[in-house]
């Protein structure tokens, strides 16, 4: 289990301070300061996200652009009792974390397109046996091997389609290294919470862009663990009817000896051919979404008021935009952002009142069009005279004026 | 034949749940399954501390008729899965069941590193020379020449010797026997809970309605014979002439030797890094 932090969260770059041994008031007020206010990267945040939100298992291969926070994590999960291993391959990976979770561990891997393209199968695992563990994807170029230490936002559709048949999926999008943070506990939290795979999407230029943040007091992190059966083993169900279908799970070694299985199955977990069953299934798995869908997604709104064009953009897209926002508005241009924190399950009711609202959007992305088509999906009459799309996938970032510039030309 | 008293049944199988199996009249995997309930009755772990879990086939969907923490992956997975349950409850006892197939074809690469990493795992491999729940096709130990779905005009691939692949990789106990020598499965499978490490254990089965059909094997009890007629025991290896042993399924422990487990270095480091607070990296 994760001990309470005695050491500040500090950049291991940074050189140690001299040690003295005469601990006084005022540098422990020091030290206080270290933890709260720090420079990091953001994959630096996701791994110090993961342990104060109590991860205690990681299982991972090294891949760019996000290796540091296995590299992180083996330095600081063995310093807490916690787990860390390296696999064979990023499959071995998400198996490894979905077995410490049934075993009661708090599971996270961390990879890149690649890898989780590889992973899918086992996200899909994860997500019928409705097991917590989290997957960090730092995104990079694509398809295949594409451009490894450059900035893409490719895997948005994947996060959502990639492993075979219909699944729920909690997909949580940062824009800055302090969301990161927060962003990796609240994927945690979520997971334990809905018992399934939650995804945190990076953009590989937020896993090496450093940013001082403020840390809270980890009395000020809430942590959610998942919620344990209090009935006897004999009536116990795996997945259980319970209000809005988030029931509880026990650990292998509890005495409950379920049955876990990849196969559509009962309550009690063990394998059907019966429709009836199949549907409760899938419809478990579907509605265990849909039904908590305020709590899920998460959106921020950024001078919307009385903005007549609006531009949705998620991660680090999102941070030009908001620039792009303040250049407009200097110039009298009422422009407001849009911009989703979670971005499965999609906010579709967010997205409609925009289209309602404003007369133009833009939609900047780091891919051929993935967020864009959500928002198709949503435009009433499907033409796309309101829509502006920016799409980029050279590996180069959508700046603030090229933003600026293709909503002038739209206007 | 072996009698299996009731109360062994009722104890460990989930006898009113998931009866009748799913396997063929003839296949082998519910006598290897009695040999390991037998196995385990006889040790002294309660139900609640054996984990079983297994990837895709049809030995694979042995985990959901026994009464324990069962965990039924995906094809070729269970050794990872493993790994993970091992690694965060050190004092579980993790029971691997695999095919030849689910093992060695899409699951080598997992199967080589748990060896090498010797994680006090014990991988039951029922070995029975094909794909039986596809229907038959070709697996990487189907023999030479031999008929499969995928080889119609005979295999033209060397197949695997399985147990010197996990001796190869560092497997710390390697065995092999066959499901007619059932005595030999369950003192196998008690030997390799006990061990402390990596343990694999290769069954030979026999699979009459799939592979025996297309190679002309005879039927089940036929197939039996052959599995008693077509081994020797790795001691008498040595007393017989080369030409005697060409061909014939070896049976016996070809290694049982203690090697520091994974699981312990894991519980070290972490002792040696709170020691120092991690001062050294």
């Amino acid at each position: 289990m994760l001990k309470k932090k005695t050491t500040p969260a500090k950049n291991p770059k940074k050189p140690a301070k001299p040690k003295d041994k005469t601990s006084t008031k005022l540098q422990e007020l020091q030290k206080q300061r270290e933890r709260h206010h720090v420079i990091m990267q953001g994959n630096e945040a996701v791994a110090y996200g993961a342990l104060d939100a109590g991860c205690n298992f990681f299982a991972g291969y090294p891949i760019t652009p996000s290796t540091e926070i296995a590299e992180i994590l083996a330095l600081e999960l063995p310093k807490r009792g916690g787990v860390f291993i390296q696999m064979e391959d990023e499959i071995a990976s998400i198996c490894a974390i979905t077995g410490a979770s049934l075993a009661g561990a708090k599971a996270l891997t961390a990879t890149s397109g690649p890898g989780f393209s590889l992973m899918q199968e086992g996200i899909g695992f994860a997500k019928i046996t409705e097991t917590p563990c989290v997957v960090v994807n730092v995104q990079r170029v694509g398809p295949s091997t594409g451009m490894p230490t450059s900035c893409a936002q490719g895997d948005m559709q994947q996060s959502r389609w990639g492993s075979h048949g219909d699944s729920p999926a909690i997909v949580l999008y940062p824009d800055s290294v302090k969301e990161c943070y927060e962003l990796t506990i609240r994927a945690v939290n979520l997971s334990e919470k809905y018992r399934t795979c939650v995804i945190l999407l990076l953009d590989e230029v937020l896993g090496h862009m450093r940013e001082d943040l403020r840390l809270p007091d980890m009395a000020n992190v809430r942590v959610i663990s998942r919620i344990k059966p209090t009935v006897p083993p004999h009536w116990y169900k795996h997945y259980d009817e319970n209000q809005k279908y988030l029931s509880p799970l026990a650990s292998y070694g509890e005495g409950y000896r379920f049955h876990v299985t990849g196969l559509t199955h009962d309550a009690l977990g063990f394998p059907t051919n019966k429709a009836s069953e199949a549907q409760d299934m899938m419809e478990r798995l579907r509605k265990k979404i849909t039904y908590n869908i305020r709590d899920l997604v998460q959106i921020e709104s950024f001078k919307m008021e009385d903005a007549r064009i609006a531009i949705f953009a998620a991660g680090i897209v999102a941070r030009a935009a908001k620039a792009a926002v303040a250049m407009a508005r200097h110039e009298g241009i009422p422009v407001g952002l849009l911009r989703p924190l979670t971005i499965w399950p999609f906010p579709d009711d967010a997205v409609r009142k925009m289209l309602r609202d404003v007369d133009i959007v833009v939609v900047p992305e780091l891919n051929q069009g993935q967020l864009v088509r959500e928002i198709q999906r949503l435009v009433k009459d499907r033409s796309d005279s309101k829509l502006i799309k920016i799409q980029r996938v050279n590996g180069k970032l959508i700046s603030p004026t090229d933003i600026l510039r293709k909503l002038k030309e739209g206007m | 034949m072996a009698t299996i008293p009731q109360k062994i049944i009722h104890e460990y199988l989930r006898h009113d749940k998931k009866f009748p199996h799913v396997w063929c009249s003839g296949c082998s995997n519910g006598i290897v399954l009695g040999a390991i309930i037998r196995a385990l009755a006889g040790m002294d772990i309660h139900r609640d501390d054996i984990v079983m879990v297994s990837g895709i086939g049809c030995s694979s969907r042995m985990p959901v008729y026994v009464d324990f923490n069962t965990l039924h992956t995906l094809h070729g997975r269970a050794i990872a899965y493993a790994t993970g349950v091992k690694l965060h409850k050190p004092h579980l006892k993790v029971i691997v069941i695999t095919g030849d197939g689910d093992c060695t074809a899409i699951g080598g690469n997992h199967l080589i590193h748990a060896a090498r990493r010797n994680i006090d795992l014990s991988v039951i491999l029922v070995n029975n020379n094909i794909y039986g729940m596809t229907g038959g096709q070709c697996s990487p130990t189907t023999p030479h020449n031999a008929i499969a779905t995928t080889a119609p005009y005979g295999n033209i691939e060397p197949d695997f010797n399985i147990c010197e692949l996990a001796m190869g990789a560092g497997a710390t106990y390697v065995a092999r026997t066959t499901a007619f020598h059932t005595q030999e499965v369950q003192n196998m499978v008690k030997d390799s809970i006990e061990h402390p490490g990596f343990a694999l254990i290769e069954v030979i089965s026999a699979c009459p309605v799939i592979y025996g059909r297309l190679n002309k094997k005879g039927g089940a009890p036929q197939m039996m014979k052959d599995m008693r007629d077509n081994s020797i025991p790795l001691a008498a290896v040595a007393k017989l002439p080369p030409e005697k042993v060409e061909g014939k399924i070896v049976r016996g422990v070809f290694r049982k030797e203690i090697r520091p487990e994974f699981c312990d270095r894991y519980a070290d480091l972490v002792k040696r890094v709170q020691a120092t607070g991690g001062e050294e990296a």
